[in-house]
């Protein structure tokens, strides 16, 4: 993974001495409530409901052992022992207190991180899949270009009072891992006829008040002026944005304005300036970024013996078995597999994990997978690089941390924001919904004959639970100051991207899992052989489902 | 317009005394015959040919206000301001990147609600003259330009991005 230089190393720690003035500056009357806002968000200091909440910044994803050890010391020493895994690859706590908040960025900054631009009006952290580097059907590995753009971005001068926050996602792979059709910029890497690396590049993407799937900006975008030309998108952005009104300032609200081709205008004119200027990255830049995220030194591994192992072990313990099959994924390395440790078992808020789980698990990835781990945006964390012939092992260790909950994909793996029982937007809560959905379907074998099926939550219409995409979206809404539930049928974040249905009035939180039951065996009902949830809900539509849960 | 009196103005790391150049409301629609005035953008498109025939000129822009129209008196004026009606507001950093990139040589100044945290930025992206608000401390301010030595980007205090510029 990208190790940090002199450069790197001074940049952060000069950022912590400075968030140290203005904090101090702050507490001392000098700098107004007002005005310390967006200098506290961007770097990661929320006021919530009930304390502030600080969100680490986890560059796409990437995590060493000896971070996640930081982290977990973090959360005992200046919080209550947990940490909140995001779905934008960020690690939130929600109880420190603001007097320590530069004491906590000093000791990030010891292991190579921060919280920079996790919050405010600017460019938020870059996401990829989880599964870069590793995947059998990856172009290239997007890390190298996702650390470019960190670079770029992180106090990038010109960008940091946009009109509304900005995110980026990029994704290197067939199946879309990091759904970069909903983001502000969604950058898909391709290759050329000539063999070329570029992007398609995708904007105005975005979920919240008014989803949206991002139309294209350029089709082939030569790599070297990926910067020039994200530039010129944000400036075209920062300048034409809407500032009056903060539900119409996302950059999707400006080009659907416009229209894609007049902001495309608008944007090459900008690009016209910059283009093949300094900001045009050579060919050696892009092999520096390569050697971060070279191959691990991987063993020789018989793979027909490890695969006949394997088999043997899941023949005689069936809850090995499902863990196999749910909880490990293909790796392009024979011998190998990915390992995604499930942060959603019932009863625990979605994405949460206690400091000695983050320990246990830092530990396993120093034994089992070359000391480095992911977190994914559905909110788990992932061994990438475990040896077929140890998974029997990490399953052990993995199940003894109560990290083992074989639902990987499957409609328990919900996505979850931390809703109303922290979040001062939310009109409802979020997490005890997700439990009543968890605990009417604890029946495993009944979970994984339903099968792939994404289910997301979220608190508010900011949609931090992806609920537009999910197969099954939930959103919570206020009616006349009680906490209600639209659900919303047939969203989907792969790259055939679609976007949910309502299916009707809102619904109770005690009428929800009925509500759920229906929806699943009106499925369960309607499939044909091997069909999953969203393809029946593509074949028949929303009228069944309505039909029934309305009945 | 801010009520310029009370702010500090700010060139080459200290505080200079307010200087000669009158600024004139947006919607002011004439101009003294003599002095150094800076004006709204909407009278200097209009009486243009004849202000240039002063010694000096200079235009300010409001945060809606692109620098676009004055492509061609780049090499004429002295200075642009760039008004911040509120801090929040970050349109002014593009402009001033922006006039920067067309070749302005000439002052750029931010004026508004210019406070001690947004110098760093500021100067990065081409302004050099700053009218900090009069409540607030010269000394934060200095110190919050300087508080950040490591440039990933390319800037007006340093031509080339850090890739360009790492040595290992």
């Amino acid at each position: 993974m990208y190790v940090y230089d002199n450069y790197d190393h001074t940049l952060v720690s000069e950022r912590v001495e400075q968030f140290r003035d203005q904090t101090q500056r702050y507490l001392a009357g000098e700098i107004s409530e007002s005005e310390f806002l967006p200098l506290r968000l961007q770097n990661g200091l929320y006021v919530q409901r009930l304390a502030p909440m600080l969100r680490i910044a986890i560059p796409y994803g990437m995590l060493s052992s000896t971070q996640l050890h930081k982290l977990a010391d973090i959360s005992s020493k200046y919080d209550k022992g947990y940490g909140h895994f995001s779905t934008r690859q960020n690690m939130q706590l929600n109880w420190p207190r603001l007097e320590e908040v530069p004491d906590i960025l000093a000791e990030l900054a010891t292991v190579e991180m921060h919280a920079i631009q996790t919050s405010g009006n600017c460019i938020r952290n870059t996401t990829t899949d989880q599964f870069a580097g590793i995947a059998a059907d990856e172009l290239e590995d997007p890390r190298p270009y996702c650390e470019l753009i960190r670079q770029w971005s992180t106090l990038h001068p010109e960008f940091a009072y946009l009109p509304r926050k900005f995110k980026i996602a990029v994704c290197a792979s067939e199946q879309d891992r990091a759904a970069v059709h909903v983001h502000d910029i969604g950058l898909r890497l391709k290759h050329n006829d000539a063999g070329d690396t570029g992007f398609e590049v995708l904007v105005g993407g975005g979920l919240g008040r008014t989803p949206v799937i991002g139309p294209t900006l350029c089709d082939f975008l030569p790599r070297k002026h990926l910067l020039a030309y994200l530039d010129s998108i944000l400036r075209v952005y920062n300048q034409l944005g809407r500032r009056d009104n903060k539900y119409k300032a996302r950059i999707k609200i400006l080009v659907r304005a416009l229209g894609v081709d007049t902001f495309r205008e608008k944007v090459e004119r900008e690009f016209d300036l910059l283009k093949d200027g300094n900001m045009t990255v050579p060919d050696s830049e892009f092999e520096r970024m390569k050697r971060f995220f070279s191959l691990p030194d991987y063993a020789e591994i018989d793979a027909n013996e490890a695969s006949g192992l394997l088999r043997q072990q899941a023949s005689e313990d069936k809850a090995f078995a499902n863990w196999l099959k749910r909880n490990t994924h293909p790796h392009k390395q024979a011998g190998y597999a990915a390992v995604t440790l499930s942060l959603k078992p019932t009863g625990i808020a979605p994405g949460d994990a206690t400091d000695k789980q983050m320990h246990a698990v830092a530990d396993l990835a120093e034994q089992f997978s070359f000391g480095e781990l992911r977190v994914s945006h559905e909110q788990n964390l992932i061994l990438a690089d475990v040896r077929q012939t140890d998974l029997f092992e990490v399953w052990q260790a993995a199940r003894a941390i109560g990290m083992a909950t074989p639902n990987i994909g499957l409609m328990t793996d919900m996505i979850c924001c931390p809703g109303g029982d922290f979040c001062s937007l939310a009109n409802a809560k979020s997490i005890p919904i997700a439990e009543l959905i968890q605990r009417r379907f604890d029946d495993l074998d009944y979970l994984h004959d339903i099968g792939e099926l994404d289910l997301n939550i979220s608190g508010c219409m900011n949609a931090c639970g992806h609920h537009h995409v999910g197969h099954i979206g939930i959103l919570g809404v206020d009616k006349k100051g009680k906490e209600f539930y639209q659900v919303q049928l047939g969203g989907n974040s792969d790259l055939d991207a679609s976007l949910g249905n309502v299916l009707g009035p809102s619904f109770s939180q005690e009428q929800l899992p009925d509500v759920i039951e229906t929806i699943i065996d009106t499925y369960v009902n309607l499939r044909s052989d091997e069909e999953l949830f969203i393809d029946t809900y593509r074949r028949v539509g929303l009228a069944p489902f309505k039909e029934r849960v309305y009945a | 317009m801010p009520d310029d009196t009370q702010s500090f103005l700010i060139k080459n790391d200290r505080v200079v005394d307010a200087d000669a150049w009158l600024f004139l409301d947006k919607e002011a629609s004439s101009y003294p015959p003599t002095g150094a005035v800076v004006v709204p953008l909407s009278l200097w498109l209009d009486h243009r040919v004849d202000l240039l025939q002063r010694e000096q000129c200079a235009v300010w822009l409001d945060s809606e206000q692109e620098p676009e129209p004055l492509r061609q008196d780049l090499d004429t004026l002295s200075m642009v301001a760039i008004n911040f009606p509120v801090f929040s507001d970050g349109r002014g950093y593009s402009y001033a990147r922006r006039l920067r990139q067309l070749g302005f040589l000439g002052e750029v100044r931010a004026i508004g609600d210019v406070l001690p945290d947004q110098l760093h930025y500021m100067s990065r992206c081409g302004f050099d003259a700053f009218e900090l608000r009069g409540d607030k401390s010269v000394e934060s301010a200095l110190a919050q330009k300087s508080s950040i030595s490591v440039t990933y980007q390319a800037g007006q205090d340093q031509p080339k991005p850090l890739f360009a510029r790492r040595q290992p």
